[in-house]
C-alpha cells in the first residue's frame, strides 16, 4: 500500500525522519527512552550553585562535559544554545538530511526561552567598570565591545548561530509561548511545510534556565514543588499529594520533512506530524479559567486538524506539570473532549515530567519526541510517584510502570503561562 | 487560489503622538521628531506621549500587572482593533506579537551589584540569593516575560485565536507580519493581529544594545544622515496591524488602509561571503514583478547602524530605478521588533491618505500625487533583512465600491 502523500485537507502530509534528545535522563534518544521506560527519575538535589535562602533547591539539570570536568558554569542562554545544537546533531544524523556543514532544505524553528543579561555577565562588567560605582550608565560605558553580552543577550543570536551552524534556509524564527513553546516551534515548522515554503524543517525546543533568579521567580509566583527532601519524588502529576513542578532543563529537535520529500530520498519515516490545534485564554496570567474553554478548544483543534475524531486517539502525553492546577483543568478538559470514547476512563494519558520535570520552553517538543517513540515501541511511559490517586482524577495515568498497548495516535498536550495552549496529533503512519 | 489580504486597521504609539490622526500629522510635517539627549546620555531617545491607560486598559488591577513595555504594547494592539472597528471578532483572532525582554527591576539591579560586587564569589552568591529571594516582586517575573505581551493582549483586549510570540529584534517583527499575512493568504483564519512594542526609556536595553555596538552617541541626526557617529536612536513605539481576508473585511462593510502582497524576510550573516545582497535579490525577485513602473515610494527601516544602511542604499541603488525614500527611523526612531510592523503601519497610512510621506532632509526625493504602491524594507540593526510590498485598494473594491 502507498502512504497518500497529501491529508485530508489536500495539505501535503508531515513526516518526522530524525529526533534527538537531551534531557536530565542523559544524552541522546536511547538512554533518555530507556531510562523513561524504567520510570527513573532524573530531578537531583542542584549542585550548580549555592541554594541558601532558596524555597525550592531542587530541579532536573542538564550539566555539560565541560562543566563536570570542573569548567565555567554556562548562562542560561550559552546552555540552551549547547543543548539544542546537540539534539539538532542527533536529529540530523539519525534523518540523514544537512549536518554541521549546512545544506539543510528549510528553516529553523526554534523555540526557546527569552533571555537576558545574567547575573555573571552583570558582575563582569562591574569589575570592567570599577572603580566606578557599578550602576547602569556605568556598565553600559563598561559593555563596549564585550562580546559576551550582545552573543548571549540579543534574542536573535541563538537562533543565528544555530542557523549558520546547520546551515538552515532563511530567517530562523525563534518563539515563545510559555510552556508550549516546544509545541508552537514545530506546529510553525508544520505550516511552512504544509503551505510549500519548504520541503523540510528543523523544529528544536530547548530551555536551560536553572538559576538562581530563574527559580527564585518561579517561587515566588508559588509554583514550584518545595519537596526538597525526596527530590526524586517531587514532581508526582495527577497523584494526590502534588505541590507544584519541578523545573528542568532539556532540548528536543525534530528534523520535519514532506513525506514526498523524504520518501524520494529514500529516508526512514519514525512518525507523522499530522494536527495542531491551538487555542488561547483570556482569563487570567497563571491559571485557566476554570470552565476549562481555551485548553479543551486546543485538544479538539488539533484532533480535527488531523481529520480525527477523539475516539480515534489511543494515547495521551499529558502535559500534567504536577501543579495542583494544571492537573485538575488537564483531567476535566480530557473529560470533555473524551466524554464518548471507547473506553470511560478515556484514552491513558501519562506525563514525561514526572520523571524528567518541566523542562520549560522544550517540553513540548521533548513530549513530541517521547511521544513518537511511545509509537514506534508501541509501549506507554509511565507516570511515577503514584502513590495516592486524587479521587478528582478519574483518569488511566499508566501509573509507575510502562506497558504495552496498541497505539495509532497521540495527542500530546502543551498548556502555557500567559493563556497559550497548544497541542499536537502525532501518529505511526500517514493512512 | 490564495485569500487577498488586506490591512484594515492600524494602531499607532510614538514619539508623534498616538493613532492615525497624529501619525498622518507627522508624515504631512516632514520634521524632524522629538528627542530627549538628556536622560540616558550620551545615547538620544525619542520619548513616547503620556498614555490615558484607562482608555484601552480599563482595570486598574491589569495596569498594574504591567510595565510599561505591555502596557504599551496592549495599548497600542487595543488602537489597532478599534481602528479596525474588528471587537466583535476578537474571539477568533490569530495573535501574533514580536517580543523583546519585559522591563528589569533597575534600582534592584543597581543595588545589588553595589552589595554583592564587593564580596568573595562564594559569599556573594549565597547573598545574591538573599538579596532577589527578599527582592523581585512576583508581578515583575510576569511583567517581564516575553510572551506575557500577548498574554496581556488576550486578557485585555480578547483576542483569544492562535497566539505566538516571535523573539529575535527587528526580524521578529519582520517574520511575525510575513507569517500573519501568509496564514491569511493560504485561508487559516479570516482575521489577525500583529505588531510589537519597544519602550526607550530603559537601562536595561540600552546596556543589551550599547554592547553591540548598535546606539548613536551624541545629537540626533537623520539616519541618512549619521557618518559621524552610526547608530540607531531608539524611540517609544508600539505598532500593531489588523489584517484581514478581504473577503472578511468586505462581509461586515470594512475599509482597507491598504492591500499587503508579498513578505519576504531573509538573514544574512553578513560576512564577506554572506553580504546579504543575495539574500535581498532574492527576497525582492519575490516582489518585483508587481511592482509599477515609475518613481517608486519607499518606507525604509534603516536604523543608521553603518553596515545594515550601506547595505540597504547600495541595494535600493541596485533597483536601477527613480525612488522616494522615507525613513521611518528619521521620523520616530528605532523600535527594534515594533520596527517592522511600524513601517508597514506607515506605509499603509500613506496609502489611504493618497500621499507620500513630506521629505525629511535632502536625501529624500520628492513624490507627487497619489502613490499606488510602497516597498518596505528592514534591515535590521544587526541581523535580519525583510521588504514587503503594499499596494493601495481602488475604491472599486473597497465595500461599496462598485467593481
Amino acid at each position: 500500500m502507498t502512504a497518500p502523500r497529501t491529508d485530508h485537507a489536500g495539505r501535503p502530509v508531515v513526516a518526522v525522519t530524525g529526533i534527538g534528545l537531551v534531557t536530565p535522563l542523559g544524552f541522546g534518544v536511547a538512554d533518555n527512552w530507556a531510562a523513561l521506560l524504567a520510570g527513573r527519575s532524573g530531578i537531583r538535589r542542584i549542585a550548580r550553585f549555592p541554594t541558601d535562602h532558596l524555597r525550592t533547591t531542587i530541579a532536573g539539570t542538564v550539566d555539560l562535559p565541560e562543566e563536570a570536568a570542573g569548567g565555567r558554569v554556562l548562562t542560561s542562554s550559552e546552555r540552551v544554545e549547547r543543548i539544542a545544537a546537540m539534539a539538532a546533531e542527533e536529529a540530523m544524523a539519525e534523518a540523514g538530511l544537512g549536518g554541521p556543514r549546512g545544506g539543510f532544505p528549510g528553516p529553523l524553528m526554534l523555540g526557546m526561552p527569552p533571555v537576558e543579561t545574567e547575573w555573571p555577565v552583570r558582575f563582569a562588567l562591574a569589575a570592567r567598570a570599577a572603580p566606578a560605582e557599578p550602576r547602569y550608565a556605568a556598565l553600559v560605558e563598561a559593555s563596549v565591545g564585550f562580546d559576551a553580552l550582545w552573543r548571549t543577550a540579543s534574542f536573535a543570536g541563538v537562533g543565528e548561530r544555530l542557523a549558520e551552524r546547520f546551515g538552515t534556509r532563511g530567517a530562523p524564527i525563534a518563539v515563545s509561548t510559555a510552556c508550549a513553546t516546544g509545541a508552537t516551534a514545530i506546529q510553525l515548522g508544520v505550516e511552512a511545510i504544509q503551505r510549500g515554503e519548504a520541503d523540510a524543517a528543523l523544529a528544536i525546543g530547548a530551555d536551560g534556565t536553572v538559576q538562581p533568579e530563574a527559580l527564585i521567580r518561579f517561587s515566588l509566583l508559588s509554583a514550584l514543588s518545595t519537596r526538597n527532601e525526596a527530590p526524586e519524588k517531587a514532581a508526582r502529576p495527577f497523584e494526590k499529594t502534588r505541590d507544584g513542578f519541578v523545573m528542568s532543563e532539556g532540548a528536543a529537535c525534530l528534523v520535519l520533512e514532506s513525506l514526498d520529500h523524504a520518501l524520494a530520498r529514500g529516508a526512514r519515516v519514525l512518525g507523522i506530524l499530522r494536527g495542531c490545534g491551538e487555542k488561547s485564554d483570556s482569563f487570567h496570567r497563571t491559571r485557566s479559567n476554570p470552565d476549562g474553554g481555551a485548553v479543551i478548544r486546543a485538544m479538539r483543534n488539533a484532533i480535527a486538524d488531523a481529520g480525527l475524531s477523539p475516539g480515534e486517539i489511543s494515547y495521551v502525553n499529558a502535559h500534567g506539570t504536577s501543579t495542583p492546577e494544571n492537573d485538575k483543568m488537564e483531567t476535566l478538559g480530557m473529560r470533555a473532549v473524551f466524554g464518548n470514547h471507547p473506553d470511560p476512563f478515556g484514552p491513558p494519558i501519562s506525563s514525561n515530567k514526572s520523571m524528567i520535570g518541566h523542562t520549560l520552553s522544550a517540553a513540548g517538543a521533548i513530549e513530541a519526541a517521547f511521544s513518537l517513540l511511545t509509537l514506534r515501541d508501541q509501549r506507554l511511559p509511565p507516570t511515577i510517584n503514584h502513590d495516592e490517586p486524587d479521587p478528582a482524577i478519574a483518569l488511566d495515568v499508566v501509573p509507575n510502570v510502562a506497558r504495552d498497548a496498541k497505539v495509532a495516535h497521540v495527542l500530546s498536550n502543551s498548556f502555557g503561562f500567559g493563556g497559550q495552549n497548544v497541542c499536537l496529533v502525532i501518529s505511526g503512519d500517514a493512512a | 487560489m490564495p485569500h487577498d489580504v488586506w490591512i484594515t486597521g492600524i494602531g499607532l504609539v510614538s514619539c508623534a503622538g498616538e493613532g492615525r490622526a497624529a501619525h498622518a500629522a507627522m508624515l504631512a510635517a516632514g520634521t524632524p521628531p522629538p528627542v530627549d539627549e538628556a536622560s540616558f546620555a550620551p545615547f538620544p531617545i525619542h520619548p513616547g506621549p503620556a498614555l490615558e491607560l484607562d482608555r484601552q486598559i480599563p482595570k486598574k488591577g491589569d495596569q498594574r500587572q504591567m510595565e510599561p513595555w505591555q502596557r504599551l504594547g496592549t495599548y497600542a494592539a487595543g488602537l489597532a482593533i478599534d481602528d479596525a472597528g474588528a471587537r466583535g471578532l476578537v474571539g477568533e483572532m490569530d495573535l501574533i506579537v514580536a517580543a523583546g525582554g519585559g522591563e528589569r527591576d533597575i534600582a534592584l539591579d543597581d543595588s545589588v551589584l553595589a552589595e554583592v560586587s564587593q564580596l568573595p564569589p562564594e559569599e556573594g552568591a549565597v547573598r545574591l540569593n538573599a538579596l532577589l529571594a527578599s527582592g523581585l516582586r512576583p508581578t515583575l517575573f510576569l511583567a517581564q516575560l516575553s510572551n506575557l505581551l500577548a498574554g496581556n493582549i488576550s486578557i485585555v483586549q480578547g483576542v483569544t485565536g492562535a497566539s505566538r510570540t516571535f523573539m529575535g529584534e527587528e526580524a521578529a517583527g519582520a517574520d511575525a507580519v510575513r507569517v500573519a499575512a501568509m496564514r491569511l493568504a493560504e485561508g487559516r483564519g479570516s482575521v489577525a493581529l500583529v505588531g510589537g512594542a519597544y519602550s526607550a526609556p530603559r537601562w536595561d536595553m540600552l546596556l543589551l544594545y550599547g554592547s553591540g555596538g548598535l546606539l548613536r552617541r551624541g545629537a540626533w541626526a537623520p539616519v541618512f544622515g549619521r557618518e559621524d557617529a552610526p547608530g540607531a536612536v531608539t524611540g517609544t513605539l508600539g505598532a500593531f496591524l489588523v489584517l484581514e481576508t478581504a473577503d472578511s473585511a468586505r462581509a461586515r462593510g470594512a475599509k482597507g488602509l491598504a492591500r499587503i502582497g508579498t513578505v519576504a524576510t531573509a538573514q544574512s550573516r553578513r560576512s564577506p561571503a554572506d553580504t546579504g545582497r543575495e539574500a535581498m535579490a532574492q527576497a525582492f525577485a519575490h516582489l518585483a514583478p508587481r511592482l509599477p513602473a515609475g518613481t517608486l515610494p519607499v518606507i525604509s527601516g534603516a536604523t543608521g547602524v553603518a553596515a545594515p544602511t550601506a547595505l540597504e542604499r547600495e541595494f535600493l541603488g541596485g533597483l536601477y530605478r527613480p525612488l522616494a525614500v522615507r525613513a521611518v527611523g528619521s521620523r520616530v526612531g528605532w523600535g527594534v521588533e515594533a520596527a517592522f510592523p511600524a513601517s508597514v503601519a506607515l506605509a499603509a497610512l500613506a496609502l489611504s491618505e493618497g500621499r507620500v510621506p513630506a521629505p525629511l532632509g535632502p536625501l529624500e526625493a520628492p513624490f507627487e500625487g497619489p502613490p499606488t504602491d510602497m516597498l518596505v524594507t528592514g534591515f535590521g540593526a544587526w541581523r535580519g533583512e525583510a521588504l514587503a510590498h503594499l499596494a493601495a485598494i481602488p475604491a472599486a473594491d473597497q465595500p461599496g465600491g462598485t467593481a
